[in-house]
């Protein structure tokens, strides 16, 4: 843990003051882990918003705005009444599996979360295979939809869910591989080290050409992944009615729909980090001021997951197969030889630095 | 459900079909249209579509009531084209009559005829862009449809099922802001559809979803009696407007949108085509509404001679005809409504077989399905 903000700091003193060892060293993980449950869910609960908003605004609408300050509060009027529903089930539903998919979901996206380096100092979990542990967690959450769509005895949850195994393993290539690419520049698997080494210019700079197609890989890609419109494939409205949640009510439906849009923002949040400095500041015009590092981590992230709620608003869905060809097809190819140009690149050293 | 599969040592690694209700209540199917499908994993084997969810017996109603109750009934059809549904029965019973309506009853009902299919076609365009994942484009349809129901509003009170038309003219003549709001809306909508095509249109995924997707050749289209823009996207030259031209429609020259793809995407050309010549119809009609009466008298109670009568008009989806038998007394004998959407849906099976899940979903956008009208 690095954390070493002076009121973490305090915090840790007086725990280890009052505690032994092992028992403060339980409470601190307890505690931090509290804070980003509310990080997740305040993150989510802004998102709905965000993107509500967004989609309005797109649409020549106005949007929630009438429940707290220009809707503030309207997510969480939404989530209370979610969670005040009946928790309904299907008949010879796999009952086991079925409640125990949302979790998956859930937990696989909170765990992401937990190494994303907010800044310097708010960065919980640092280890030294970050990136590599990003892509191992973000695939557990396909697993969670696979059992949802198989568990609640619906055909149309099935099809969502098979679509999704497809979707998930296909694309977990492209996001892997587009991530290696900027590994090969930044030389560390370590989020912290990659943002450093940031310093002299934002990778995407650094890397310039074969950085920018990794970028454009890793967006599509990443949307892909998240299930997001053009690749929402899984709960394709207009085809399987609600692809693999059709049967979840209540809090569990608001399990899979909180992931999707937290999933959202750790893809943007990787963008960020790996492409765009993460919480180091354009030029370095704040560096006397690190705690401003949260800003612009935030701010970076949030052009990002505009950026993916303006292809969801704009584009139609592609179809399955086309989706597995897009793949397999053309970004795969580009991935492979773009990681050899790039390797090249550092080899002869083409790499802009400022 | 899983399929129950009991797995041997033989047949373990077999795929088997199976069977999905897509309907009655299904986003896109539109209403109350249940279709059967059989599936291979994604691959489409079969598709049967089993209709009568909504069907409230219109054609026996007829037998009972007047010729003035009937055209009531024609709006719950096609409630898209409800206009022209209208007139369809009031053609048939002016005919029957042999009462010759004044020129601004023509003009009149041409140009709300095309406002009309402007508007169903609008519809279409939203809900066929949603169809295919793209929400935006559902509200940009509604906003210009919107346009167009505001003006029916002011005109007849009514924006869905207007009931304009009477045997011998129109209800109510027109209000007189009509004229310059219809103006205001030619010119605003003649900027919007290139919003569309640059919406929809030109998107790569939106070309690789339709090009070559539920491919219906002419003689297929013929042999299915299919009509309207379905039936002209495979080449098949059937529009009623030209061919027999009713109202005032032998007074404007217009093109007759042909494509002879067949494919889904040509479905979808046919209809764009077919919004600039309306709207270039309306155009033509607009400033010279003959001055007259919006109505000829007719008995109270219409009676037709006894006979065979037969009428059929262009509605936004196809070829509506209206068979009627008289046997003189106040109602018919027997009234038949070829609806354009039956024969459309029969096309479905043909064309979507062995494609996926999600071409089936834009087969269905673009044969352009009203439920209701199916049924009857």
């Amino acid at each position: 843990m690095t954390i070493s903000l002076s009121i973490t700091k305090n915090i840790h003193d007086w725990l280890f003051s009052i505690m032994p060892e092992g028992v403060a060293g339980i409470a601190e993980m307890i505690l931090i882990a509290l804070v980003y449950l509310g990080i997740f869910s305040v993150a989510g609960l802004f998102l709905v918003l965000v993107e509500r908003r967004v989609a309005a605004w797109f649409q020549l609408r106005i949007g929630p705005n009438r429940v707290g300050f220009q809707g503030i509060l309207q997510t969480l009027a939404d989530a209370l009444k979610l969670v005040s529903k009946e928790l309904t089930g299907t008949v010879r539903a796999d009952k086991f599996l079925y409640n125990l998919a949302p979790y998956f979901v859930i937990i696989s996206a909170l765990m992401a979360m937990s190494v994303l380096p907010f800044s310097k100092e708010f960065h919980a979990f640092d280890i030294n295979i970050g990136v590599l542990f990003l892509i191992a967690i973000s695939s557990i959450g396909v697993i969670g939809i696979l059992l949802g769509g198989w568990s609640s005895n619906n055909k149309f949850a099935l099809i969502g869910a098979m679509r999704s195994g497809v979707q998930t393993i296909s694309y977990e290539l492209s996001v892997g591989l587009s991530l290696l690419t900027m590994v090969l520049i930044s030389g560390s698997l370590q989020l912290s080290a990659i943002v450093e080494v940031q310093k002299n210019g934002w990778l995407i700079v650094q890397g310039h050409i074969p950085a920018v197609i990794a970028f454009m890989i890793f967006m599509i890609a990443g949307t892909a992944e998240t299930n997001r419109a053009p690749f929402d494939i899984v709960e394709a409205e207009s085809e399987l009615g609600a692809g693999f949640h059709t049967e979840y009510s209540g809090m569990k439906f608001a399990y899979f729909f909180l992931a999707e849009f937290i999933n959202m923002f750790i893809i943007a949040a990787i963008a960020a980090t790996v492409f765009f400095g993460g919480w180091l500041s354009p030029f370095g015009i704040t560096e006397s001021l690190p705690w401003l590092g949260v800003f612009w981590f935030l701010l970076k992230t949030f052009v990002l997951v505009f950026l993916m709620m303006w292809f969801r608003w704009t584009f139609p869905r592609l179809r399955v197969d086309q989706l597995l060809t897009l793949e397999w097809k053309y970004l795969l190819p580009v991935n492979l030889v773009n990681i050899v140009a790039m390797a090249l690149i550092v080899w002869l050293n083409l790499t802009i630095q400022f | 459900m899983p399929m129950e599969i009991t797995p041997t040592a033989t047949d373990s690694f077999k795929s088997q079909e199976y069977f999905i209700n897509m309907g009655p209540q299904h986003p896109a199917t539109h209403g109350v249209l249940r279709l059967l499908l059989t599936i291979d994993g994604e691959i489409i084997k079969k598709v049967e579509p089993d209709l009568g969810y909504i069907h409230r017996s219109i054609e026996k109603m007829c037998e009972r009531d007047s010729y003035q109750q009937i055209v009531h009934l024609t709006d719950r059809m096609d409630y898209l084209s409800s206009h022209i549904n209208n007139e369809a029965v009031c053609l048939v019973v002016e005919n029957a009559l042999g009462l010759e309506v004044p020129e601004r009853v023509k003009v009149i009902r041409t140009i709300i005829g095309e406002l009309t299919r402007i508007a169903s076609h609008c519809l279409w365009w939203g809900v066929m862009g949603m169809d295919l994942g793209a929400f935006t484009t559902f509200f940009l349809g509604f906003r210009d449809r919107e346009m167009i129901n505001d003006i029916f509003e002011e005109t007849c009170g009514a924006r869905l099922t207007m009931n304009y038309n009477v045997p011998g003219g129109l209800m109510l003549d027109i209000h007189p802001n009509f004229v310059n709001r219809v103006k205001k809306f030619v010119a605003h909508f003649k900027t919007k559809i290139p919003e569309y095509d640059e919406l929809i249109t030109g998107n790569i995924i939106f070309q690789k979803r339709t090009k070559g997707v539920g491919i219906l050749s002419r003689e297929d289209a013929i042999s299915f009696g299919a009509s309207g823009p379905v039936a002209r996207a495979s080449g098949y030259s059937c529009d009623v407007r030209k061919y027999h031209p009713y109202s005032a429609l032998d007074k404007v020259t217009f093109t007759e949108s042909l494509k002879t793809g067949g494919d889904t995407l040509a479905r979808y050309e046919v209809r764009i085509r077919e919004m600039w010549e309306s709207l270039s119809i309306v155009e033509q009609l607009i400033d010279n509404i003959p001055e007259g009466d919006h109505r000829v008298s007719t008995n109270a109670v219409i009676k037709l001679p006894a006979g065979e009568y037969y009428q059929k008009v262009e509605t936004a989806r196809g070829e509506l005809g209206v068979y009627v038998i008289s046997s003189g007394t106040k109602s018919p004998y027997r009234l038949k409504f070829r609806s354009p959407g039956f024969s459309n849906l029969s096309v479905l099976n043909h064309i979507a077989v062995g494609s996926k899940i999600g071409d089936l979903v834009a087969i269905m956008a673009t044969i352009d399905l009203v439920i209701p009208d199916i049924d009857r």
